[in-house]
This record gives C-alpha cells, sequence and structure tokens, in this order.
C-alpha cells in the first residue's frame, strides 16, 4: 500500500480543482456541478462547498447523479443497488460538470453522461476527477480537470478515504496481488 | 446486495432483506418514472415473456410497462387464443417459448403451485404474477409499499384485510409480506370465508367488519371472487355489502380516519361503496402507480441473477 495523497496534499489539490473549475467558468449562473453516485458525491460535495466559497455565491446548481441502471455491466457483476438521483434544476442549455473520484476505464463516465442526456440537454459537459489512472481506458474519454495522475495495472485498486465516512482522508494505492498472498 | 431468491414465487420464500432492497430499488424507480424520460437501458439485453393462462388487466399491464421502462424485449402470451387450446401443456408451452431465447418469465395461471413446477422445469427466472387461490407477490409488495409511502413504515402498523380471504392470493402474500415486515395482521368477514386455522400464520380473526376498521389503521379490502367460489357461501351479494361492504356511513362513524386500500378490480357497491374508494382516504390509484416501480424492481434484481455466457 502507498500513499498517493495524504490529508494535507488533498486539500491542496481540492483547493485547486475548486480555483480551476472557477476559473474556467466565472459566472456560475449557467454552470452544474453534478457528482457522481455513490463514490464521486464525496468530491463533489467538498468541491461544491469550496466553489461557493471563492465565489461567495450561496446558491449553485449542484445535483448528484445516479447512473446504476445505465451502467453496462449489469449481468457481470453482483446486481448494483442505486443511489437516489437529486437534480433539482434543469440542465438544459448549462454548462455541466461531471465529478467523480477515480477515472479508470471510463465506462462509468460513459453511463454518466447517457444518464445525465436523460434529464435535458446540456450546452457542454466537463469532466472533474480526482485520480486519474492514466493508460487503462477502454473508451475515448479525457478529464477537463484532474487531482492527480497515476500510472497503475489493472490488479493495483485505488482508494479514497473521506473523513466524512471513513474516519480518516487520505488516497491510497493498493497493490492486490500482495494483499491476496499474505492472506 | 442481491436477493436471496433466483425466482419470485412467493413472499413466503422471501427474506426480510429482500422485501427490503425491492423497496430501496423502487424508490429509485419511481424517480425514473417522474422523469421526462420514464426508461433506462438497463436490461436493454434481456427478453421477458408475460404468460398470462387467466384474466388480467392491472397486473398485466403494469408488468408490460415494467418491462419497457427497463429496455426489455416484451413477448406477450394469453392461452385464449393459442395452442392451450387444442391441448399443449404447460411444460411443453413454455418450453416452446424459451426455446425462443426468452430469459424471464412472468406467468399468472389458475393452478396453485404453477410458477414452483415450472421453476423446477426451466432455467429461465419465474415471476409469479398470481397462481390459482396461493400467492401473488408482487401485489403484496406493491400494496406494503404503499403503506410504507403513506405512513412513513409497515413496522408496528396495523393492518386489516377485509373481505374473501378464502380464495384470495392477495391476502395469503400480503399475511406473509406484512408478517416479515413487522406490522400487525387481522382478517374479517364472513366466516365462510375466512380459512379455518388462519390464525397459524400468526393473524387476529374478527367476524364483524365494524370493529375491525376500529382496531386498524389500514383496511385492505378485498374483492369477492364469484369466479372461485364453486358452491353458495353468502346469501346474495346484497346482504354482503349490507352486512360486510365498506361505506362511507361505517367510515365516519370510526373516530379516526384510516388508509383504505384495494387491489382492484372493484366491484363497486359490494365490498366498497364508491363514495369510500373515490374519497382521499384511498391510496387505490397510488397502488396501481407504485405497482409499475415494484414490478421493474423485482425484473430489475432478478435479471442480476442470470448467467451471461
Amino acid at each position: 500500500m502507498k500513499t498517493l495523497l495524504d490529508k494535507n496534499q488533498l486539500n491542496i489539490t481540492l483547493q485547486r480543482l475548486a480555483h480551476q473549475l472557477v476559473e474556467n467558468h466565472l459566472d456560475l449562473a449557467n454552470t452544474a456541478i453534478i457528482g457522481i453516485q455513490p463514490r464521486g458525491i464525496w468530491l463533489s460535495d467538498r468541491i461544491a462547498a469550496m466553489v461557493k466559497q471563492i465565489t461567495g455565491e450561496k446558491q449553485i446548481n449542484y445535483g448528484k447523479l445516479d447512473i446504476t441502471f445505465h451502467r453496462d455491466d449489469v449481468h457481470k457483476h453482483d446486481i448494483h443497488v442505486p443511489a437516489p438521483t437529486s437534480i433539482n434544476f434543469s440542465i438544459e442549455g448549462k454548462d455541466v460538470v461531471l465529478v467523480d473520484d477515480v477515472l479508470h476505464t471510463g465506462r462509468t463516465i460513459r453511463a454518466a453522461m447517457d444518464a445525465l442526456l436523460d434529464y435535458g440537454r446540456p450546452k457542454n459537459v466537463e469532466l472533474m476527477v480526482l485520480i486519474d489512472r492514466r493508460f487503462s481506458r477502454e473508451l475515448p474519454i479525457q478529464p477537463d480537470y484532474v487531482g492527480r495522475t497515476v500510472d497503475t495495472i489493472i490488479t493495483q485498486k485505488i482508494k479514497v478515504y473521506w473523513a466524512e465516512k471513513d474516519a480518516k482522508e487520505e488516497v491510497v494505492l493498493i497493490d492486490q496481488q500482495k494483499q491476496d498472498n499474505k492472506a | 446486495m442481491t436477493l436471496s431468491v433466483k425466482h419470485l414465487l412467493g413472499i413466503k420464500e422471501l427474506q426480510k432483506e429482500d422485501i427490503e432492497l425491492i423497496f430501496q430499488t423502487a424508490d429509485s424507480f419511481k424517480d425514473v418514472l417522474n422523469r421526462p424520460i420514464k426508461k433506462v437501458p438497463a436490461l436493454r439485453d434481456t427478453t421477458v415473456a408475460n404468460i398470462f393462462f387467466e384474466n388480467s388487466t392491472r397486473t398485466r399491464i403494469s408488468f408490460e410497462l415494467a418491462e419497457k421502462r427497463l429496455s426489455a424485449d416484451v413477448v406477450n402470451f394469453s392461452a385464449s387464443g393459442s395452442s392451450v387450446s387444442k391441448g399443449e401443456t404447460l411444460i411443453d408451452t413454455v418450453h416452446n417459448i424459451l426455446a425462443m431465447k426468452v430469459d424471464m418469465v412472468v406467468m399468472r395461471h389458475s393452478a396453485s403451485g404453477a410458477p414452483w413446477f415450472l421453476s423446477n422445469h426451466t432455467d429461465a427466472s419465474i415471476i409469479n404474477a398470481g397462481d390459482g387461490i396461493n400467492e401473488h407477490p408482487t401485489q403484496a409488495l406493491l400494496d406494503a409499499y404503499s403503506i410504507r409511502e403513506r405512513l412513513e413504515d409497515v413496522k408496528g402498523k396495523r393492518v386489516v384485510l377485509v373481505g374473501d380471504i378464502m380464495h384470495s392470493r392477495v391476502a395469503l402474500s400480503n399475511i406473509f409480506c406484512l408478517n416479515k415486515l413487522g406490522a400487525e395482521v387481522m382478517v374479517a368477514g364472513p366466516p365462510t370465508l375466512i380459512p379455518k386455522h388462519i390464525q397459524e400464520l400468526g393473524v387476529k380473526v374478527e367476524y364483524n367488519v365494524k370493529k375491525a376498521l376500529q382496531w386498524c389503521e389500514v383496511a385492505n379490502v378485498l374483492r369477492i371472487q364469484l369466479e372461485r367460489q364453486h358452491k353458495p357461501l353468502f346469501s346474495t351479494l346484497r346482504e354482503y355489502a349490507l352486512y360486510y361492504g365498506v361505506n362511507r356511513q361505517m367510515l365516519d362513524s370510526l373516530e379516526k380516519e384510516i388508509v383504505i386500500m384495494h387491489p382492484g378490480p372493484i366491484n363497486r357497491g359490494v365490498e366498497l361503496n364508491s363514495d369510500v374508494a373515490d374519497s382521499k382516504q384511498s391510496i387505490i390509484l397510488d397502488q396501481v402507480e407504485n405497482g409499475v416501480a415494484i414490478r421493474m424492481a423485482v425484473i430489475y434484481l432478478l435479471s442480476g441473477k442470470r448467467e451471461v455466457e
């Protein structure tokens, strides 16, 4: 197990991502931040709060999107239990920023784009991720805002821990084969 | 998380956790049904056959809508106008349909136990849409789900099933389902329509409908199933309506406002009067609406049980 980002580094990276988002969007009236359930929402909660702080806006368009029914691996794994979608505004003509914690094969993002379009036709869609697992893409999808780029192989796993749910805050790289040997 | 069963044959086989998982999934599908695009692509690789050996309006349309909103391919079959009238057996009919690569079968049959029989002889997932006087699991699930929606929880609630308990598959499934969820259940109606020893299932019995309504928070009024009654069990429908029918006057004389349910189709003026069925106490149409979400959840969760080569 290797720590990629500790608590302090993670906070600095989140600040940068939030600033980059504000820099690119300036007027947030037409922007919507949408976190992908279940794991992306912890990142998007932070980003949305920081964006509010930076701009001084009290109200920004922030929603959460569940993609369970749009996945392309419904029968490949145990069935996924859906989490709630809450998008309480129209995304028609908006600049949408999709937010997820780890970008790996790109299939989740593909499903998210499909699910998003069921709610309307955004003007454009950008992607923000905390960790980009480069060179492991199975679909032509690239992020617009990246916290940290890492080179990984398929047997490795990235875990992101958040204070709100895990009582600790860090990003770690886990070598699954080694763990299996130990067990 | 996943269901503990491969088929939905009856509520009897389900665990409490299964029911809760179905409810949780149905919540998400209810969201989907309130969106401009009421459809998700989850089951676009799945084919479902609806095989109805008995008449149905609500259940059949509800299942078909649920399947279509999950993007599954649907084939419909009804016994009238098919080779069943030429003498084909149930198992042959189903094997022939499955040979056309169907993944899931939704079946209604007049013989109790028919879905169990079928599940022993096929690989497809079977969903029981009502078998004889035995079970009607999706109806019980949507009933409990509607109670949960109206009263926030099912646990600890007092529910009375009124009417033809003897011939009602809805009653049996409801008893199993409500018991598993921790509700208190009572059955009420004329002694001839309440099976002996039904107390063994953990329900109270009351022959006075008014007393039963006074006790409960929810009354699920069941249909008098004349088509299944092969000998006279009460003198006339008029007399039944007088003594066991639920009407406005009776509800107004209670000290509280109870929730009225009915699985449909209603015999208006017999077990339920129009001034009750169409009042704001009634959640009959909510039950129908929730039926689609519940059936989507069941089909979706069972489809995960399928092996994909």
